[in-house]
């Protein structure tokens, strides 16, 4: 089997004995850090005399449930039961740790080797230790339950017992260690329930919000409503004069949106008292450039440009104004869709101790070093005097890859002198968030008399300075169906943008899924085709497509294999009542492979209610945690139906005209369907689950609509007032 | 001002302003942080206790009208046989998934179930339609109450 994308399999075991008499285990992420790692303090896996076995979690939590799935990795080689083992969250040091990031969808695909190396390294030691001690040979014991036996003899002994002297043993070479045969695994594969499901359920202080320091004060920080405009004059008094309220002081802007934007911090006893000084705040702003922003404008801009030659190309193959101009038949469409902001449950938040020169921070974070490097910069400490403690997040959905909270709080507590927890309130954060962009793309397809698409091209107008694409707005080359069409030109043209925008979950695809498999959709239908046998027509064969081992290399077989999946568990064909009907959609990003089928109704006032959703996922050959592997896959589907519908953030004179829920409707209990999930088991390596789900669903909804209605969307969030009967 | 309040059958004195929401007198007075903060808003439903065993958005409750009201909070839950019933099987179904929405989530939950102890779906929508969850871990919220109630899921 070729292995589609190539993990590097570098890294070192490193081990000795834990004060006490214990035995840790880590892996070094390269020599220098395998040189240094004995005086480290944090490591993967420790196993102590009492034989109380932690396994240490090194990535952010946000729901992704990887504090869980990656920690079973470790035990099921170290061959503990699950019950046995003890989860910590790792400090943010990427010296130690290598990559601590949720993002990407990345951990599974880089640890599902070495993780279980870990825990068989660890294992390792400790038979060897039982065998010195016995003086038998290794080969003759066994391991299980946190237990060394000896069958022939019936000797027996915990890892606990061994600890000691495993922890002078030299730690084995990683790439020697034998792993389980797949068929006997015993925790991976299995569904478990989150590690900290327990203090969920209780209310034990558990995220960053819930953090409290002796002697702590909360603070906010009032920006200006346009985005980058900051304070020209601020009554500092009169907010000072305010009950409960300490300090307040301006803050001026260092570095750029996503580092220390400034506004006026006002510190008081609790939340309460210093949002409600905000009321009593006068201050003027300078706006800047950012109050030139505005939604409409932005459209009628998009408009102008898809109107001239495209700025920059981004991918090109064959002739397509060639192919474009031979074509039986052509097809046109003007897709578009808008900022979202990502609105996490727990709004931005972290808390900031100064003491001297060094700096601690206990921050709800998915990517904490470069948090770090921004305080180091802001702020002019050594990156070395910062501790970060990783919190659970209150959600993340890529909110939490900047740090701007971070830098925020640490500048803050430094100026206030006290230790300070800054929370944002929901209006800063829908305000003042980093947004998915918006876009728009101008399609034009060529199809010959068979259903094969000859050409196409897309104008893709996005937003971006001096040439360069805002973050997460870039489209990428190999985006599909680029290479599947022979004749092929992608090109873009930039708006200018003030306001920050990052990456959501599965960034540009979550957009690029409804955009390239709705017009595909159009395509199937303007040759008269099944939409199913049209997108399995433009695979073409089983094959791989791309270099060997590159992440965007697309392998058509692993598309068929989940597109095929879906249409059977929906009865796809299906003959379905008027104003039903059945939509289909696929998507590959972050190393997965996926298909839905919806199935949706839509009344005579244009309501639409989504009756089912069938997904078929493939992310290689086995499920880690099958329990969040499911819960992560309805999350999307459920987050991309409200991505899909109702949900769009404007600006007007700079400013997000958006502020809470109330304009921001999330999905609601009664807004989600159930949904069928198979995973499509293939021999590929393992890979994550996060995103991936996410962008084949907002078209096959709009597939949907149009089966039912013959109305097709190309905006969202979709307009049901188009569907009225 | 000095109120006396009674949070999980304890008597408890706060100093705070008689307008502060409830949501921040327990968090920000007393320390009890596992009421939570999503909107301030009544939108979000993060911040449901109870008073006298009616859920309530804490955040739209200010401390002078709580009155001598009993409060409930998911720290108070597992007192009860029906709290604990809907803790364990939250954790049986693995509900959460960031986690943080599911205090509010709970305490509506056991609302519902004192007072319908076998709701249909309709009833569940109806009782829990005010809480958000942003992973929208809503089925498994679902079959979890079920679950707890001794219905079939
Ligand atoms: S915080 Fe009270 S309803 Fe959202
Ligand atoms: S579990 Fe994350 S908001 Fe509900």
């Amino acid at each position: 089997m070729n292995a589609p994308f190539a993990v590097s399999r570098r890294g070192f075991l490193v081990a000795g004995a834990v004060a006490g008499g214990g035995l840790w285990l880590g892996l070094a992420p390269d020599a220098e850090a395998a040189a240094a790692a004995p005086a480290a303090l944090n490591h993967w896996v420790r196993i102590a005399p009492d034989n109380a076995i932690t396994i240490v979690s090194q990535n952010p939590e946000i729901g992704q449930g990887i504090k869980t799935s990656i920690p079973m990795l470790v035990a099921e080689e170290l061959d503990v039961d699950w019950s046995q083992v003890t989860i910590e969250q790792a400090l943010a040091d990427a010296k130690t740790y290598g990559r601590q990031v949720a993002g990407g969808s990345m951990a599974t695909t880089l640890q599902y080797d070495s993780m279980r190396r870990v825990g068989a390294g660890a294992r390792a030691m400790l038979v060897a230790a039982a065998a010195a001690g016995w003086g038998v040979d290794a080969a003759t014991l066994t391991t299980g339950s946190g237990m060394v036996r000896h069958a022939a003899s019936g000797r027996s002994a915990s890892y606990g017992s061994l600890a000691e002297a495993a922890a002078k043993l030299p730690a084995p070479d990683m790439k020697t260690l034998a792993l389980k045969n797949p068929k006997d695994f015993r925790i991976i594969g299995k569904p478990a329930t989150g590690v900290d499901n327990r203090k969920v359920v209780t209310g034990a202080p558990l995220f960053g919000i819930d953090v409290t320091l002796p002697g702590m004060k909360i603070a906010v920080l009032h920006k200006c409503p346009v985005i980058g405009g900051k304070v020209a004059s601020a009554d500092l008094a009169g907010v000072k004069a305010q009950k409960g309220v300490s300090d307040a002081f301006v803050v001026a802007p260092v570095g750029d949106l996503y580092a220390l934007a400034g506004g006026v911090a006002i510190i008081a006893d609790s939340f309460w008292a210093a949002n409600k000084a905000r009321d009593a705040l006068k201050v003027t702003w300078d706006e800047g450039a950012g109050t030139g922003q505005s939604t409409p404008g932005f459209v009628a801009e998009a408009a102008r440009l898809a109107g001239q030659k495209g700025q920059q190309t981004i991918f090109e193959a064959g002739d397509p104004a060639g192919a474009m101009a031979g074509a039986a038949k052509r097809v046109k469409a003007r897709y578009e869709y808008p900022f979202l902001a990502h609105s996490p449950l727990e709004p931005m938040n972290c808390t900031a101790r100064v003491t001297g020169s060094k700096v601690e921070i206990w921050a709800p974070t998915q990517n904490p070093e470069p948090g770090r490097k921004a305080v180091a910069e802001t702020l002019g400490v050594a990156e070395s005097d910062i501790t970060i403690h990783m919190m659970r997040c209150g959600g993340g959905f890529g909110r939490r890859l900047t740090n701007e909270y971070m830098v925020e709080a640490a500048w803050i507590a430094r100026a206030a002198g006290v230790p300070v927890k800054l929370v944002w309130s929901r209006e800063d954060d829908m305000t003042h968030g980093n947004l998915r962009p918006a876009g728009f793309h101008h399609l034009e397809a060529g199809l010959d008399d068979k259903g094969n698409v000859t050409a196409w091209t897309n104008h893709f107008v996005s937003f971006g300075n001096n040439g360069q694409f805002s973050r997460a707005a870039g489209l990428d080359a190999t985006q599909f169906p680029a290479r599947f069409v022979p004749n092929f030109r992608a090109e873009a043209s930039l708006l200018p943008l003030v306001t920050p925008t990052n990456f959501m979950r599965a960034p540009a695809n979550n957009a690029f899924g409804f955009v390239m498999q709705g017009f595909i959709d159009e395509l199937a239908h303007a040759s008269g085709m099944d939409p199913v046998a049209f997108r399995l027509q433009l695979l073409g064969p089983s094959r791989l497509v791309g270099e060997v081992g590159k992440r965007d290399s697309y392998d058509a077989g692993r598309a068929r294999g989940v597109l095929q999946t879906a249409a059977k568990m929906a009865g796809w064909g299906r003959k379905l009542p008027a104003r039903s009907g059945l939509g289909i959609a696929f998507h590959f990003s972050h190393l997965g492979y996926f298909a839905n089928v919806i199935e949706v109704s839509v009344a005579a006032s244009g309501d639409v209610k989504v009756h089912k959703v069938w997904v078929a996922g493939d992310v290689g050959r086995q499920i880690v945690n099958p329990s969040g592997a499911i819960n992560q896959v309805v999350g999307s589907v459920i987050d991309a139906l409200g991505g899909t519908m109702g949900l769009a953030i404007t600006l007007k004179n700079g400013v997000i005209e958006q502020s809470n829920f109330g304009d921001y409707p999330l999905p609601r209990m009664t807004d989600a369907p159930p949904v069928e999930v198979s995973f499509v088991l293939s021999d590929n390596d393992p890979t994550g689950m996060g995103e991936p789900a996410y962008p084949a669903v907002p078209p096959a909804l709009a597939n949907a609509i149009f089966a039912a209605t013959g109305v097709r969307l190309r905006t969202m969030p979709i307009d049901t007032a188009l569907l009225k009967a | 001002m000095a109120t006396e309040l009674m949070v999980n059958g304890k008597i408890m004195r706060v100093e705070a302003e008689p307008d502060m929401p409830l949501l921040w007198v327990l968090r920000d007075v007393l320390g009890m942080t596992g009421t939570k903060f999503g909107c301030g808003a009544a939108y979000c439903g993060a911040c449901t206790v109870h008073l006298d065993g009616a859920p309530v958005r804490a955040c739209q409750t200010p401390l002078e009208s709580v009155g001598k009201a009993r409060i409930t909070t998911i720290e108070g839950l597992a007192a009860t046989p029906l709290g604990r019933k809907l803790q364990d099987a939250w954790v049986t179904l693995d509900v959460p998934q960031c986690g943080y929405c599911q205090a509010g989530q709970l305490m509506s939950a056991a609302a519902l179930l004192a007072e319908t102890p076998k709701p249909g779906d309709a009833e569940i929508d109806a009782a829990m339609n005010g809480n958000l969850c942003r992973c929208a871990t809503y089925t498994r919220i679902k079959a979890a109450i079920k679950l707890a109630a001794g219905a079939k899921a």
